[in-house]
Order: structure tokens, then C-alpha cells, then sequence
């Protein structure tokens, strides 16, 4: 919050006019804040182009006090253009009382004005921009808050101030953006423009002067060095202001596998989430952080700094000492020696003697014994540099088994006292110290946790046909949600190519929707390859005994080695290899048993169960086959077999605009992935995001056609359309209780397409398909939530982001969580960093366009004997989402609405409506995309087999797209894909951005 | 300078005990068969012979004693990676003193010893897998959890991975390395289901080597200066098809070891040594 006095003494000019001002506007601004939102946001980029609102915005930097102003703000930033907006101060009464009337000029006004600031804006963000503007919004609610309680003080500030105030209150954050952008920028590829750095600048001195008159907090940051930095930060600031104060401070460019960690209430190390407010965060513990890394590299030799390895040095040997990282005697004594030679260069018999290395701590327990084996050791490094013995001392450390394994302390099914270990290459569960299972990433379809308890859905191995859940039981509420968001960080950082896009609402999902929004370390070791300085000079400080420059220091030059020794490693290649290895895996069904019993159980199952279960696999690709519409059967065919890599392929064609995929998904096993081309690993996974769902289920009963009772499947279908509007809600609240994160197979993200691999073994046929989004038809089922202003965009955040981009409208739907590098600019503003971070989704989605759609194929092995009717799901998510949304304070309002139909209620809307648009296959890339999941299970109840097929869809677009046609059509489709199949259920989320941002 | 994980299979030196005149008749067997015991000495000879003079390690060769019929088993009694010898606590009774003359020798070789007091605590050396970058221990009969745990405390630097082992009586029954990365595997359920729990509890990929007969999984990969890859493996004799897939292995220097009588009572290629890399580690 900013101070009265500053706001004071920016009232100067507008005082007078302010309160006229203020009492107009604030009553219309009332129906529009995301419309206020917006004009703040304009204005402070403007005031940053004209000299004069740049001089305005230190003023307003202080306005705390202007408290009262919220809706004056919103007022007079509509009315006021941005080129007017000086003038408006001075003819306030004008702009008001045009301004009560049309609101909707006023906002056209505004989002003129926005478009125009928003693009330098966007531009000198580059991959920070949609953080940023995230920011830029919350705080600008902020000042309206303040804006208002100004009313009620005896000093009227103008419009004017009020925005100056506004874009001072944003212009920090701007800075901070900035200041990440600005680095982004450089390392990163993306091509800054002229016009970003003026406006940058200019936002930059304003934010200087603004700070002082602001609230500032000290924040006292522990480095890995055990020094302390302390830096002042406007108490409202976000998390990576802070954490790029203190890169800069290091002089730190690969940034993204460290972070600022806090210790919460309950003294348990929480990471701080950069694009949230610090003191939301920490909540009422001390403003005292620690640097530290969160993402430790599987192969520090692709880092490209020695300057980073020194700190994952420093890392390292914190972990060592404290004992978090265990390791015998000997790796004690060699990485011992390596750190001696690091900090004090050759072993010198004169001046070490023994007591030398007093000053360091090795081990947790430190002997005698062990530093006289350091010290032998150390003798044996002659001539080695400080860079070099860094490397080497990550080449050993990087080889440990806890290295980079971040562990938790949960229970099991059992009750039994567990570790869940987080690390890279997956989730490793350990009893005691013994490894007892291990869920790489490629095998995990869903991490979710309810209140204490932590799930993960495993994906069926290739005898099974079921996926399975696994659960686990945290202390409490916190711990859990802890070990999921690290789950979701590491997931996205090693697993991904690029962060999921926040937008997206998925069915069914409650809770955080938190989602790691940094880069991911494909993104940072390509960012970190354009890195083009000398060798920083740094010092290492450790060893307090170290006067002297080891080994001219400054000029080390281990690059080259660093480069050799890297050989390909870790990201996706690494995923490939662990692919490749879930074909042997142990089907998902023994997870369900006890963990140090794990797999054993499958492991019984005769071969005549396996060879019925084979039976019945072939039963159902037959029928699937001879139910297919396609053309094309041998490709399904293909599919269907299981040749993993023709199955992509096709899908990829098939599936136009899928976004992400949905988390029900069928993603047969991650061997096949692994076996299609490594770019596929190498692409981005596909998580779940929310969005809005419409679930429609099918449920069959059929009896068992195959004598062996066995043989009978159900297969349900739940068909589940999500329609994805523009931004989500902003960031998680912390109080939720639940949420889930889907994992998904990386290609999907990019090419768009869910990769599903088919089951050979298994005798779901798994078919995806695409809705078509064109739907032509309006038809009333789902429930659109907008409110039909122009204004209201609703965008796909993922893979359709290209489209997007098209779109005059497009906002970056990941501005508001702040996942996206995006700017929320408009799509042609999109900074070239964002691009360029996701270029294979640029090119996924243009493919998708182009490919056509194939139809859906469900196989059905059984017809359909009974009727089953399906739960509905609450709508409590919708609840909370908009709570959520209210807390956040998100840049642009969002609505959400999720209407359930049940069976019964089905039969006037669900069935009937959907039948007219069957030409909805179109897919128009630009305007609207979705993506259709299908999940079939079977279930065998006494003889009656219960086919499950349960279909998401996603659809994404601009308003201009007709939402209930889409659904309409996509029910249509899925209803006539099973014909024998009754829905039972709809589930229809919807979720629409009510701001204006763009147009 | 070596580090943490290199130089898997080199090994300076060997340490084997000789035939129990007690073995024939005494020594534990999941299989009631009779046993030669000279045949079983002779075998048992030739290969002390093949490492000792083939190979040139310096063997410490331990002498039998009576009380202790499996006695010439000496892998059971302890685990040697690296600078590190952990003396287990056999599962079977009668073995446990097994461990006695063990201990002296490996303290006698100079590495740092780590004991089993914990009583609760059982581990056969034959359950214990080290793949060079991690460890798999069987949970079987003779070997516990608890035993497992332990073994994870006395080598910190790696993995330590639990293997449910069912219908055989060690994890390397029907597995062994054949090379760096290179797990010999046997073809029956039991092995191929211990592999799958392996490789999916492995962060990293190895290659696997199947062989038609379980008991032909299990032999003994070295690297040695001069030799490169070494692997003593069954002879034709006793498994054919087995031995053929052996003969595969191009770039190893293959050696066939009977092991005729010694499988009688369950001893296979590996049981019968516990090898040691003595040079200087680091």
C-alpha cells in the first residue's frame, strides 16, 4: 500500500477536480473494474511514454492513502483516452459525465489506450511479461482500494493521481518485470524493441522515485555462502523481485534452477512462489529467506557458468554437511579435497597446515580421520582450478543417490512411515533407506492431493488395463499441498519443454491451480547457451581464509570442458531412456498394494489371465475396427496394435486443436513414447489445466459376449468438453484444499495432440478424439457464463496460443497465473521470448490446423445392456473458483459457471441438442480449439460388463466463438460415436474472462 | 582420479574358501540331491585356478571348516564395494559364524569394515545385487528389510533398492552382471519379474541379457587391466543354450567354470568368491 503522505503531495493539480471526478465515476466504474483494471494499467504505461506522467508517477508512488479512489480510477480511465489523459485532470467533470452513460465507450477508450501501452509493455517484458502483467492488475486493484478510502479522506486527488498513483503502485512491479524481462531478454533470444526500453526506462526512474514514498520492507536473504543480503522491497512486492535482486547481487544468469525459500509457521521450508506477493506468502513470519537451489541439475556440466556451478557447489556442501545428502566416508574425503582446491588453490605444505581446514565442514560428522584423508586427497589436485575442481566435485556429487531428491515425510496406504522422494526423473518412495518404488514421470497420468493426502494416478502398465491411483498420507493439509507443488514444479521444469499454460480450467478440477511458471530446463539451457559474457569474475567466499585469488581467478575458463563433458543428458533424452523402460515395468494394478509389497502382486497373475485379457484386447480392436468410420482403418489399426510411433503420428494428424490433454487421457504407456522419436519425449507434456469441462459419460452395460466371463468390458465414456475462455483465475488460493495436476504425455502440449498409445495389452481401445469446435449449432447445453460483451475473450492458454496470437483479442491467458511467459498483451504484441520459448507450440498448433480430424472410435466389445447413471459432481469447484478469483485479485474478471446434467435431465439437452452440427470438424484454428479426451474404463460387475467412456472436451476461443454450438457438437459426436452408449452425464464448466482487456 | 562409481568390475583381489568335507551331506539345499564331493572339490579348485592364475588376482584362500558346511559360499558373508566390506548376518542359523574368518580376512585386506550387530537384521550376500551405480537386495528367506537397511547405511553413496524375491532363494539366482550396464537374467517368471521390479525402481536404463536357464544367469564379470571384460560363466555342458548366448558376448574374455555340484547345494558362479578391488580407489 502506498503512503498517505505520497499521495498527498501528488494530489497537487488534481485536487481540486478529483472529488467531482471521483463521485461520477465511482458509481459507473462500479459495474466495469476489470474496465478500471485495464485504464489503470494503460495509464501508467503511458505516463511512462509522456515525460509529464512519468514526473506524475513518483508522485502517486506514495499513494496509499488514495484509498478511496478504486472507482474513480476505473471512471476516469475509461474516459479518458490515453493521449487525454492530462487533460482529463484538469476537465474532469466532462470526462465523468460522459463517461456515466457509456460505459462502453469509455472502455473502448481504454482498451485502445491499453493496446497502445500494451504492447512496449509487453515487448520490454519479454518472457516475463505475463507475470508481470499479473502483477500490474493486482496491484492496480490495490489502488483502487486505497483510491476509495482517499473519498473519505478531506483530500480529493484527480483522476490524474489516481493514476499516477496506479502506475506508480505498478511501475514497481513493472520494474521487477522489467528487470526480468531485461535479462530474459538477453539471454534468451528475444529481439528487444526500441519502443520496450523507452517505456521500460522511463516506468523504471518512476518506480525509483515511487519507492521511496512506498511501504519498504526489508528482506534479509540468506546466500548459499552463509552471507547475508538485505535488500528493501515495497511490501507488496512479488516473489522474483526479490529473487532477481538477489541474482543480480550474484551476478547470476542461470537463474531458473534456483530459488528463495522461507520458512512458514510449522518451520517447514516453503519455496516462494515469484509471482505472488511476498507478504501472502510468508504470511507473519519473518521477511528472512535463504538462496538456495531448487532444481538441482542431473548434469552440471551443461552449465554453461562456472559461476553456477560455484553455487551449486555451495548447495552442495550445505547438503553434505547437514547430512541431507548422504555419502559414505570416502565421497566425504574426495569432495572434501575437491572443495580445498576450489577455495584454496594447490596444497601448500607450508602454509596448510593441519589445522587448515578447520574452517570447513565436510561431513556431518567431521573426524579427525576424515580431514587427514580430505587433506591427502587434496595434495593429489595439484594444478587443478577452482572451476575445475568445482566440476569435479559435481561430477561425483551429482552421482549420489539422494542427489537432488527433495523428501517427505508422508505414510502409506498401510499406515506404514514412508519418504516421498521428488527429484528429476520422478516421485521415488522410500522406506527408510531403501528405495522401495519408483513412479518416473512418463508413468504418472495425475498428481492431486486432498487435504492431507497426496495421490498420484499411475498409468497402466502394459498388461493392464486399469490405471490406478496410489495415495499417500502427509502430516497434514500443508505438507500435502508442499509435495504436490513440488511435484508440479519438477514435473514441468524436467519433464516439460515448456511451462503448461495456466488457463486452461479443467473438469472436475478444485483447488490450486497452481502451476510452475518459470522455465523449464529445456527453456534455460537454451536460454543459457545465448549467454555471451566474459567469465564473471566472482569470489569465493566460503572459506574465510581465502585472501588470496586462487588461480588468477577471474578468468577461469572451464568452458570448454564443461561443454565436452556434458554429453547428452538429463530432459528429454533422459525421459526417453525411462520410457523405454516402462515397457518392462510392473503393471499399475500392484501399486494399489501395500509399497513394499509393490508389484508383487500382478506378478501372480496366471498366464491364462494374461492370455484372456489378451483375448479380449483383440476382441475389442476387431469391433473397434469394424465400427470405424474411418478411412483410414489400417492407420487405427496400426494404432491399435501398438505401434507407438504411428499411433502418435496419427493422432497427431487427427487432433487438430487439441490443447493440452486432459488428464483422463489414455496415454498407453510411456515405453511406446519412448519408442517414438525422441522429440516427442523431448516435447512438452501436457498437464491438465482448468478449464472449463463438459463431461459427458456414457455408460453401457453390456453383458460379456466372450464366454469367458472375464472377458467382458465395460467401457465407460465420459465425454468431457472443456471450454477455455480467457484467463483463468489468477494464481491458487492457499486454501484450497485439493487440487490435481496432470501429467501428460510431453508431445501432446505441442503438437496438440494427446498422444495416446494404444493398449496393445490392454483391451481398452483407446480413442481419442477431437471435437470438432466448429460447431455450427448454438446449442443452449452448455452454459455460457459470459456475459456477451465483446469484451470478454476467451482464449485456449495452451497450444492454441498461436492462434491466439492471430486474434486482436488474445490475451494471454497465463498472464494471470502468471504461467505463462506471455505478455497479456494483445497476440501480435506477444514477446518474441514467449515465442520463442514456445515455438513447437506455435508449429503444433499450425499443424493442427491442417490436419484433419479423424473421427472418434470407441470400441465397443459389448452392447450396451444397462443403463447406468452416473454421479454428479458437485459444483463446489465453480464456487471456489471464483472465490479464488476474488482472493487472487486477477487481472481480468473471470466467471465461471459448471452446470451438471444428470442422466435425466440429459435426455432434453444433452442428447437431443448436439445432433445438428456435424460439420463442427472444421476447426478454425484461430478463432476456436478443442481438444477432446476420451477415457474409457471397464469394469466387470458380476456378469455385466460396464463400459465407461468419458470424453473431455476443451474449447477454447474468443467470444466470437459460439460455445454452445461447440458443445452441442461435440455431445452430438460423441453420442453418435456410441450409439449404443447412453450419457448419463454432463458436466458443462465454463469459464469467461469478463474483463476487457483486449479488442 | 577415480570417483564415485568407476571402474565397476575391476577387482585386485579375491577372497575363497575352500570345500567343507561337511558340504555333501550337510550344506542347505532347496533341492534334495546328492553331491560329489570330490567332484565338488575339483570344481571348486578349478576355479580358485581361474582366478588366480588365469586372471592374476591374488586370492586369499580361506580353509574350510568343518562346522560350517556351506562354508565355501563365502559371497553370503559379506558385501565389498569400494573401501567398504559389510559383514552380513546370514539368514540361515548354521551360517552365521561364517562371517568370523571372513571378517579377519577383509580386515587383514584393510578395508573399513562395517558389522551387522542389529539382531533383527538378516542379509545373504547372494541377495545382493551391485550393478556398479546401485544396489538391488532381494528380500528372500534368508534376507529382511531390515538387512537391506542396513546395507543402505554402510554405502551411502548409492541406491539401495528392495527386490521381492519369491520362489528362489537369492536375487542372484537367476541374475548376475555380465558387463557394465548388463543384467544377466534368467527366463523364468520369477526372474522376469524381478527385472521389471528392477528396472522400474532404476533411474537408469540397463541392458539385459536373458538366458534360457535361470541358474546360467548367474555369473562373474570382471574388467581387468590387460584382459578388459572377463566373465566366468556355465559351461556348454551343463547349459547349453545358456552357453551359446554367452558366446555371444564378442568383446569379453569368456571363461567357462564348471559349476556341476556346487549348484546341487545352490551355489552358483558368484557365491563362491567375494571379489576386491584393492588399488587405490581414489
Amino acid at each position: 500500500m502506498t503512503t498517505e503522505v505520497g499521495s498527498e503531495s501528488n494530489v497537487k493539480k488534481e485536487a481540486e477536480k478529483a472529488p467531482e471526478v471521483q463521485q461520477q465515476t465511482n458509481q459507473p466504474d462500479k459495474p466495469d473494474p476489470a474496465s478500471a483494471e485495464q485504464t489503470q494499467e494503460e495509464s501508467p504505461s503511458t505516463e511512462a511514454e509522456s515525460g509529464q506522467e512519468a514526473a506524475a508517477s513518483p508522485e502517486p508512488s506514495s499513494p496509499p492513502p488514495a484509498a478511496g479512489g478504486q472507482k474513480k480510477e476505473k471512471g476516469i480511465s475509461r474516459f479518458l483516452p490515453p493521449w487525454l489523459k492530462r487533460q482529463k485532470s484538469q476537465s474532469q467533470d466532462k470526462p465523468s459525465e460522459s463517461s456515466v452513460p457509456p460505459k462502453q465507450e469509455s472502455v473502448e477508450a481504454v482498451k485502445e489506450e491499453q493496446e497502445e501501452t500494451s504492447q512496449p509493455k509487453e515487448e520490454a517484458d519479454g518472457g516475463g511479461a505475463g507475470t508481470a502483467s499479473t502483477e500490474q492488475t493486482e496491484e492496480v486493484k490495490e489502488v483502487r482500494e486505497e483510491s476509495t478510502a482517499e473519498e473519505v479522506q478531506p483530500e480529493e486527488k484527480e483522476t490524474e493521481e489516481e493514476k499516477s498513483i496506479g502506475s506508480a503502485d505498478t511501475q514497481p512491479v513493472r520494474e521487477e518485470k522489467e528487470g526480468e524481462s531485461e535479462v530474459k531478454q538477453e539471454k534468451e533470444e528475444t529481439t528487444k524493441e526500441e519502443e520496450q526500453v523507452i517505456p521500460h526506462e522511463a516506468s523504471v526512474l518512476s518506480a525509483l522515485k515511487v519507492n521511496k514514498k512506498m511501504k519498504m520492507v526489508v528482506c534479509h536473504v540468506t546466500l548459499l555462502d552463509g552471507s547475508q543480503f538485505s535488500c528493501e522491497v515495497e511490501k507488496r512486492a512479488k516473489g522474483h523481485y526479490l529473487f532477481f535482486q538477489v541474482c543480480e547481487q550474484l551476478n547470476l544468469l542461470e537463474k531458473d534452477y534456483f530459488g528463495l525459500s522461507f520458512k512458514d509457521n510449522a518451520e517447514q521450508r516453503c519455496w516462494l512462489d515469484p509471482t505472488k506477493e511476498i507478504k501472502r506468502q510468508i504470511r507473519n513470519s519473518q521477511w528472512q529467506f535463504a538462496f538456495s537451489v531448487k532444481f538441482y541439475p542431473p548434469d552440471p556440466s551443461q552449465l554453461t557458468e562456472d559461476i553456477t556451478r560455484y553455487l551449486l557447489c555451495l548447495q552442495l556442501r550445505q547438503d553434505i554437511a547437514s547430512g541431507r545428502l548422504p555419502c559414505s566416508f570416502v565421497t566425504h574425503a574426495l569432495l572434501g579435497s575437491y572443495t580445498l582446491q576450489a577455495e584454496l588453490g594447490d596444497h601448500d605444505p607450508e602454509e596448510h597446515r593441519l589445522d587448515y581446514i578447520s574452517d570447513f565442514q565436510f561431513a556431518p560428522n567431521q573426524t579427525k580421520e576424515l580431514e587427514e584423508k580430505v587433506v591427502e586427497l587434496h595434495k593429489s589436485h595439484r594444478g587443478m582450478t577452482p572451476a575445475q575442481s568445482d566440476a569435479q566435485f559435481l561430477e561425483n556429487a551429482k552421482k549420489l543417490s539422494m542427489y537432488g531428491v527433495d523428501l517427505h515425510h508422508a505414510k502409506d496406504s498401510e499406515g506404514v512411515d514412508i519418504m516421498l522422494g521428488v527429484c528429476a526423473n520422478g516421485l521415488l518412495i522410500y522406506k527408510d533407506r531403501l528405495r522401495i518404488n519408483r513412479f518416473a514421470w512418463p508413468k504418472i497420468l495425475k498428481i492431486s492431493y486432498k487435504r492431507s493426502n497426496f495421490y498420484i494416478k499411475i498409468r497402466p502398465g502394459e498388461a493392464e488395463q486399469f490405471e490406478s491411483t496410489v495415495g499417500f498420507k502427509l502430516p497434514n493439509h500443508r505438507a500435502a499441498k508442499r509435495v504436490w507443488k513440488v511435484c508440479v514444479e519438477h514435473h514441468t521444469f524436467f519433464r516439460l519443454v515448456s511451462p503448461e499454460q495456466p488457463t486452461k480450467t479443467k473438469f472436475l478440477t478444485l483447488g490450486s491451480k497452481f502451476r510452475y511458471s518459470g522455465r523449464t530446463q529445456a527453456q534455460t539451457r537454451q536460454a543459457s547457451t545465448l549467454i555471451d559474457r566474459p567469465t564473471p569474475y566472482f569470489q569465493r567466499t566460503s572459506s574465510k581464509r581465502i585472501s588470496r585469488s586462487l588461480d588468477g581467478a577471474p578468468v577461469v575458463n572451464v568452458s570448454d570442458y564443461s561443454q565436452a563433458a556434458g554429453a547428452g543428458e538429463n530432459g528429454p533424452a533422459l525421459e526417453l531412456s525411462s520410457d523405454s523402460k516402462s515397457k518392462l515395468r510392473v503393471q499399475g494394478e500392484n501399486i494399489y498394494v501395500r509399497h513394499s509389497n509393490l508389484m508383487l502382486e500382478d506378478l501372480d497373475k496366471t498366464q491364462e489371465d494374461v492370455l484372456k485379457h489378451q483375448a479380449s484386447i483383440s476382441e475389442l480392436k476387431r469391433s473397434f475396427m469394424e465400427a470405424t468410420p474411418d478411412p483410414r482403418p489400417s492407420q487405427w489399426d496400426k494404432r491399435l496394435t501398438g505401434s507407438p510411433a504411428t499411433s502418435l503420428r496419427l493422432q497427431a494428424q487427427g487432433v487438430p486443436q487439441k490443447t493440452p490433454p486432459c488428464p483422463e487421457t489414455d496415454i498407453r504407456d510411456a515405453s511406446k513414447s519412448a519408442e517414438v522419436k525422441p522429440e516427442v519425449n523431448g516435447q512438452p507434456e501436457v498437464i491438465e489445466v482448468m478449464e472449463e469441462t463438459v463431461v459427458i459419460e456414457e455408460v453401457i452395460k453390456a453383458k460379456p459376449k466372450s464366454p469367458a466371463p472375464e472377458a467382458s468390458f465395460t467401457a465407460e465414456t465420459e465425454c468431457a468438453a472443456e471450454v477455455k475462455e480467457e484467463r483463468s483465475l489468477s494464481s491458487d488460493s492457499e486454501s484450497e484444499e485439493e487440487a490435481e495436476y496432470h501429467a501428460q504425455p510431453p508431445s501432446t502440449s505441442i503438437s496438440t495432440q494427446q498422444i495416446k498409445e494404444e493398449p496393445e495389452e490392454e483391451q481398452e481401445a483407446v480413442l481419442t478424439q477431437q471435437a470438432p469446435p466448429s460447431g455450427v449449432e448454438s446449442q443452449p447445453i452448455t452454459e455460457a457464463a459470459e456475459p456477451g460483451p465483446a469484451a470478454e475473450e476467451e482464449k485456449a492458454a495452451q497450444p492454441h496460443e498461436k492462434e491466439r496470437t492471430d486474434e486482436p483479442l488474445a490475451t494471454p491467458d497465463e498472464a494471470p497465473n502468471g504461467h505463462a511467459l506471455q505478455a497479456e498483451a494483445p497476440p501480435t504484441l506477444r514477446t518474441a521470448a514467449a515465442e520463442k520459448e514456445e515455438p513447437h507450440i506455435v508449429n503444433g498448433s499450425a499443424s493442427r490446423v491442417e490436419t484433419e480430424h479423424l473421427p472418434q472410435v470407441i470400441c465397443y466389445s459389448e452392447p450396451p445392456v444397462v443403463k447406468t447413471e452416473m454421479v454428479t459432481i458437485s459444483d463446489t469447484f465453480a464456487a471456489q473458483k471464483t472465490e479464488i478469483s476474488t482472493k487472487e485479485v486477477p487481472i481480468v474478471h473471470t466467471e465461471t459457471k459448471t452446470i451438471t446434467y444428470e442422466a435425466a435431465q440429459l435426455d432434453g439437452n444433452g442428447d437431443g441438442e448436439p445432433g445438428v452440427l456435424m460439420t463442427a470438424q472444421t476447426i478454425t484454428s484461430e478463432s476456436l480449439c478443442t481438444t477432446t479426451t476420451t477415457h474409457i474404463t471397464k469394469t466387470l460387475k458380476g456378469g455385466l460388463s460396464e463400459t465407461r467412456i468419458e470424453k473431455r472436451i476443451v474449447i477454447t476461443g474468443d467470444s466470437d466463438i459460439d460455445h454452445d454450438q461447440a458443445l452441442a457438437q461435440a455431445i452430438k459426436e460423441a453420442k453418435e460415436q456410441h450409439p449404443d452408449m447412453s450419457v448419463t452425464r454432463v458436466v458443462v464448466h465454463k469459464e469467461t474472462e469478463l474483463a476487457e482487456d483486449e479488442d | 582420479m577415480a570417483g564415485l562409481m568407476s571402474g565397476f568390475g575391476s577387482f585386485t583381489h579375491a577372497v575363497v574358501r575352500a570345500v567343507s568335507q561337511s558340504l555333501a551331506k550337510e550344506a542347505l539345499r532347496t533341492d534334495s540331491l546328492e553331491v560329489d564331493l570330490l567332484k565338488a572339490q575339483e570344481e571348486h579348485d578349478e576355479y580358485v585356478s581361474v582366478l588366480k592364475h588365469r586372471l592374476g588376482l591374488e586370492v586369499v584362500e580361506l580353509p574350510a571348516d568343518e562346522a560350517l558346511p556351506d562354508c565355501v559360499f563365502v559371497e553370503d558373508a559379506a558385501v565389498v564395494c569400494g573401501d567398504t566390506a559389510l559383514i552380513t548376518r546370514p539368514g540361515a542359523e548354521s551360517r552365521r559364524k561364517e562371517t568370523e574368518a571372513m571378517k579377519a580376512a577383509l580386515t587383514e585386506l584393510g578395508l573399513n569394515i562395517v558389522e551387522m550387530t542389529d539382531e533383527s537384521a538378516t542379509l545373504d550376500g547372494g541377495d545382493v545385487l551391485f550393478t556398479g551405480r546401485e544396489f538391488f537386495v532381494g528380500l528372500s528367506k534368508r534376507t529382511n528389510q531390515r538387512g537391506a537397511e542396513i546395507l543402505a547405511d554402510a554405502f551411502k553413496d548409492y541406491t539401495v533398492s528392495t527386490v521381492p524375491i519369491q520362489d528362489r532363494l537369492h536375487l542372484k539366482s537367476f541374475c548376475s552382471m555380465a558387463g557394465p550396464d548388463l543384467i544377466a537374467i534368467g527366463s523364468s517368471e520369477a526372474a522376469q519379474k524381478a527385472l521389471k521390479i528392477m528396472q522400474q525402481m532404476s533411474d537408469h536404463k540397463y541392458d539385459k541379457l536373458t538366458l534360457p536357464d535361470d541358474l546360467a544367469a548367474n555369473c562373474v564379470y570382471m574388467n581387468l587391466p590387460g584382459k578388459g571384460d572377463v566373465l566366468l560363466h556355465c559351461t556348454p555342458e551343463e547349459f547349453p543354450e545358456s552357453a551359446k548366448v554367452f558366446e555371444m558376448l564378442k568383446d569379453h574374455m569368456l571363461i567357462p567354470v564348471s559349476n556341476h555340484e556346487k549348484v546341487k547345494v545352490d551355489g552358483a558362479l558368484t557365491c563362491c568368491s567375494v571379489l576386491i578391488n584393492k588399488k587405490k580407489n581414489i
